[in-house]
């Protein structure tokens, strides 16, 4: 069973391995940086739980965890 | 070459500067936010470089150029259409692994362009160190280094403009997307006509084509003799896909990204990874778990306190100064219609309105502040999760947030929403957001109803109305009118900065600028008309005959004073006794100096009567008298002006509605006023003016509040029940035609106008027969 990202804990690294599915989401995802090999650290959850802040490559970038649950880490 | 001028193509990721840049070069005014998507229409400006005139489209900030996003597309089509000489791509020098991202988009756009590397100074403070000259050879084209915000590079970035323009030469970077997908793009290639004029350049509409771009796909299916092109096209997609495993689209990008990490290897050197940088720690607190919305919700209560409690001082100077000009006005100019215009109509309606220039100016500041500094994005952050719960985007709240500046810009910032149904339910709600134009009316109710204690926390109240109001309403559309999934909520945090002073000096002009443009022309000529409709028709018949009882009533009180005062002195009139005149003029500047305290009149009365027992009971009856007199006509000429002005156009019209508007407790008068807000909502405050200086004696000099106090229609209540409904019913026009414009559709522009005005006339309903049934502010 492989990580997702919104499985990390704040602090935590992981590496892209892809992203799952094929819409809108996913090329959104993409042209953020979060392609295949891309290193990914996160930063915190926001008070009410969701969304989460995550780092990826020099900038910080916030996403919900239903999105975070698409990315899998390898 | 010649001395034609350069058109120059501004392009960048949104937070990377692009604004200020803009700002820069052409001084032209603009919003800068460290928001993304603060920039949506496309803005230009023009300057004057070594005799060369440069013209400078500034596109909106965008990561990619792919059709999901209407930011995105806007910004290709303009580097397609407005054939620019050159593009300016502006980079954040302390991200360029997500940045060059689009600059290799616009590359492959086959124009020439310069790249503007932004804010190097914070990279370096990162520990970044960037090898610009080996950058520069493997793009293969020039670099500026550049410091917006303190303006440094900018003359640097004219002359390399000026310099490619000249050269003209087209750049000659090409990525390598690898043998398959090369493959692939020589076969699309080879199915355009040869000799078909294209607007786009070959290579990049099949490399869009791959990507099964719909926009592009749509233009080459109308192109001729390309019957089978979409098919060829479908057959390498489905080439591709088998050998890779995954859409062409998202291998092209990994493509991309592989090639700039390759290349940011070799030319950044960095101290080690995950750096926690100074926005990191200011995070810990500002979006922290705990404390994270205590102090949002802190900063928005302040907001609202700093432009209520400090904005009443600038307004009363402004109060005082238009009334001493319109004071003036009346003085020096003939009695008629012209100067019942002049006063009554145009100084009392724009002064109206120009005394809350503060509190405008004051609200943004705060949100250039917030834009400014970065903290909107934050705002979103620790907000999506309940923004999520009602069907919206957290990216949602920052347009519904400007919107409690002007609905207009809150709506057409909405565009930053990708997915259609939320955009469209973003700009059924928005004008719930109590703009600043409505601010006005609740000062001036609250000023005229309610305690100063208690003032902030009411404004607080109906500005939380009107967020929960919007709120209900969200959710409802959306489960109603689109049922479906929300969109994706991947949004960059950007750095904190501190604001410039440049920069939130531009944004407050702008908008004030924005304000006093509609005060002039919108609601001078709503002043106009609502001063027409009141004034005429001017030949009303009134029940009686108010000039023959006014004469009437001087005439009796003169036989009176004759009677009791004149004939036991033995004079005829006032001078002839110096004794009792003296005594008459003591007693009149008495009354004027000690209206505030009656105890010091009645001591002073008393030592005037010791001195002359007789002559001060007679002085004292003559100017009892007189007062009674006074008294006397101005009840009749304000019974006069009211029947008037029931029996002018605006009463007619207002007498009309009245019955709908009767169970939320408003009478006629402010059914007119309503009537002529919906021009621009603060108009309800100068017709409210208008009508009351026309239909009060004396009110010229009474602020409208202590006017509106004393009108026995209004009671707390009333104040509750109007305030409310101004809050949600219909959108002023400026921003119906802006929701025409973004949604362009009449219908939901119609949908818009319809169901806030119902909502606010059930909510209006509800406080005052809830109130009027629980007896509260009567």
């Amino acid at each position: 069973m492989a990580k997702m990202l919104n499985q990390l804990k704040p602090g935590d690294v992981g590496i892209v391995c892809r992203v799952i599915g094929n819409g809108a989401v996913k090329r959104r995802l993409l042209d953020m940086g979060l392609v295949a090999g891309t290193p990914v650290k996160v930063q915190k959850y926001a008070p009410l739980g969701d969304p989460m802040e995550i780092k990826v490559k020099n900038f910080n970038l916030s996403l919900r965890k239903a999105e975070a649950a698409l990315i899998e880490l390898s | 070459m010649g001395n034609h001028h350069v058109i120059v193509a501004l392009a960048g990721n949104p937070n990377s500067g692009k604004t200020t840049i803009f700002n820069n070069i052409t001084g032209s005014h603009q919003r800068v936010g460290n928001y993304p998507g603060v920039t949506v229409e496309r803005r230009e400006g023009v300057r004057r470089f070594k005799d060369r005139e440069l013209l400078f489209l500034d596109l909106p900030g965008t990561y990619s150029l792919t059709a999901h996003s209407q930011d995105e597309v806007v910004a290709r089509t303009a580097i397609i259409n407005e054939t620019p000489d050159l593009i300016v791509n502006v980079l954040d020098a302390s991200n360029l692994d997500r940045n060059m991202y689009l600059a290799l988009q616009l590359l492959e756009l086959e124009r020439p362009v310069i790249l503007a590397l932004n804010m190097v100074d914070m990279a370096e403070k990162r520990g970044l160190k960037l090898n610009v000259a080996l950058l520069s050879q493997k793009l293969g084209t020039p670099i500026v280094k550049m410091v917006g915000r303190h303006n440094r590079g900018t003359r640097q970035l004219l002359e390399t403009v000026i310099n490619v323009a000249d050269e003209q030469a087209c750049n000659e970077f090409r990525l390598d997307y690898g043998a398959e997908v090369e493959r692939a793009i020589a076969e699309i290639n080879s199915g355009f006509n040869a000799t078909a004029d294209l607007k786009y350049p070959r290579r990049w509409l099949a490399i869009k084509l791959l990507e099964n771009d719909e926009e592009i796909r749509a233009i080459v299916g109308q192109l001729p003799q390309t019957e089978n092109l979409l098919a060829v096209v479908d057959q390498a997609r489905d080439d591709l896909y088998t050998q890779f495993g995954e859409a062409p689209e998202f291998v092209i990008t990994e493509c991309r990204y592989r090639f700039i990490s390759a290349v940011c290897n070799e030319v950044i050197s960095s101290e080690g990874e995950w750096v926690q940088t100074a926005s990191d720690k200011i995070d810990r607190v500002l979006t922290n778990r705990l404390i994270g919305l205590p102090i949002f919700f802190g900063i928005m209560w302040l907001l609202f306190q700093i432009v209520f409690t400090i904005g009443q001082y600038p307004q009363g100077w402004i109060e005082q100064g238009v009334a001493i000009f319109s004071g003036l006005i009346s003085t020096y100019m003939p009695d008629g219609e012209l100067k019942s215009l002049v006063v009554d109509g145009i100084i009392g309606g724009v002064g109206g309105v120009l005394t809350f220039l503060p509190n405008i100016l004051l609200l943004f500041l705060g949100i250039a502040l917030l834009e400014d500094s970065g903290y909107m994005a934050r705002a979103a952050f620790v907000m999506d999760r309940i923004m999520k719960a009602v069907g919206l985007h957290g990216k949602a709240f920052i347009p519904l947030l400007v919107g409690f500046g002007c609905n207009v810009p809150a709506i057409m910032g909405t565009r930053t929403l990708e997915n259609p149904r939320d955009r469209l339910v973003t700009i059924l709600v928005a004008p719930m957001m109590s703009c600043s134009a409505r601010l006005p009316i609740y000062t001036l109710l609250i000023a005229a109803f309610f305690s100063p204690e208690l003032a902030g926390t009411i404004l607080f109240a109906i500005y939380l109305l009107g967020v929960v109001l919007a709120i209900v309403m969200a959710k409802l559309f959306r489960k109603v009118l689109f049922p479906g999934e929300t969109e994706t909520f991947v949004m960059e945090m950007p750095a904190y900065h501190m604001p410039t002073i440049r920069s939130i000096v531009i944004h407050m002009w702008e908008r004030s600028m924005l304000y006093l443009k509609k005060a002039g022309t919108l609601i001078l000529a709503a002043s106009i008309l609502v001063w027409f409709m009141v004034s005429y028709p001017s030949d009303v018949s009134y029940s009686r005959d108010y000039d023959q009882a006014k004469v009437q009533t001087e005439v009796n009180y003169s036989f009176l004073i004759n009677d009791e005062v004149f004939t036991p002195l033995h004079i005829r009139m006032v001078e002839e006794n110096v004794d009792f005149s003296k005594m008459v003029d003591k007693l009149k500047v008495l009354d004027e100096q000690g209206k505030n305290d009656p105890d010091e009149i009645q001591t002073k009365q008393g030592k005037l009567e010791q001195a002359n027992p007789e002559i001060y009971t007679f002085a004292s009856k003559y100017w009892a008298l007189e007062k009674k007199r006074d008294d006397d006509i101005e009840a009749l000429d304000k019974a006069q002006a009211s029947e008037k002005l029931a029996g002018s156009y605006a009463g007619q019209f207002g007498k009309i509605v009245e019955p709908v508007l009767k169970p939320l407790g408003f009478d006629w008068k402010i059914g007119v006023g309503l009537f002529a807000a919906v021009a621009a909502k603060e108009v309800l405050v100068s017709t409210l003016g208008t009508i009351y200086s026309v239909g009060g004696v004396g009110g010229d000099s009474a602020a409208l509040g202590e006017v509106l106090a004393a009108d026995p229609t209004f009671s707390p209540l009333v104040a509750c029940s109007l305030i409310v409904f101004t809050l949600l019913y219909s959108p002023c026009l400026a921003a119906l035609a802006v929701v025409r414009r973004e949604t362009n559709s009449w219908k939901w522009t119609i949908f818009t106008s319809v169901y806030s005005t119902i909502l606010a006339w059930v909510m209006a309903f509800l406080i005052f027969q809830i109130g009027t049934l629980l007896g509260i502010g009567l």
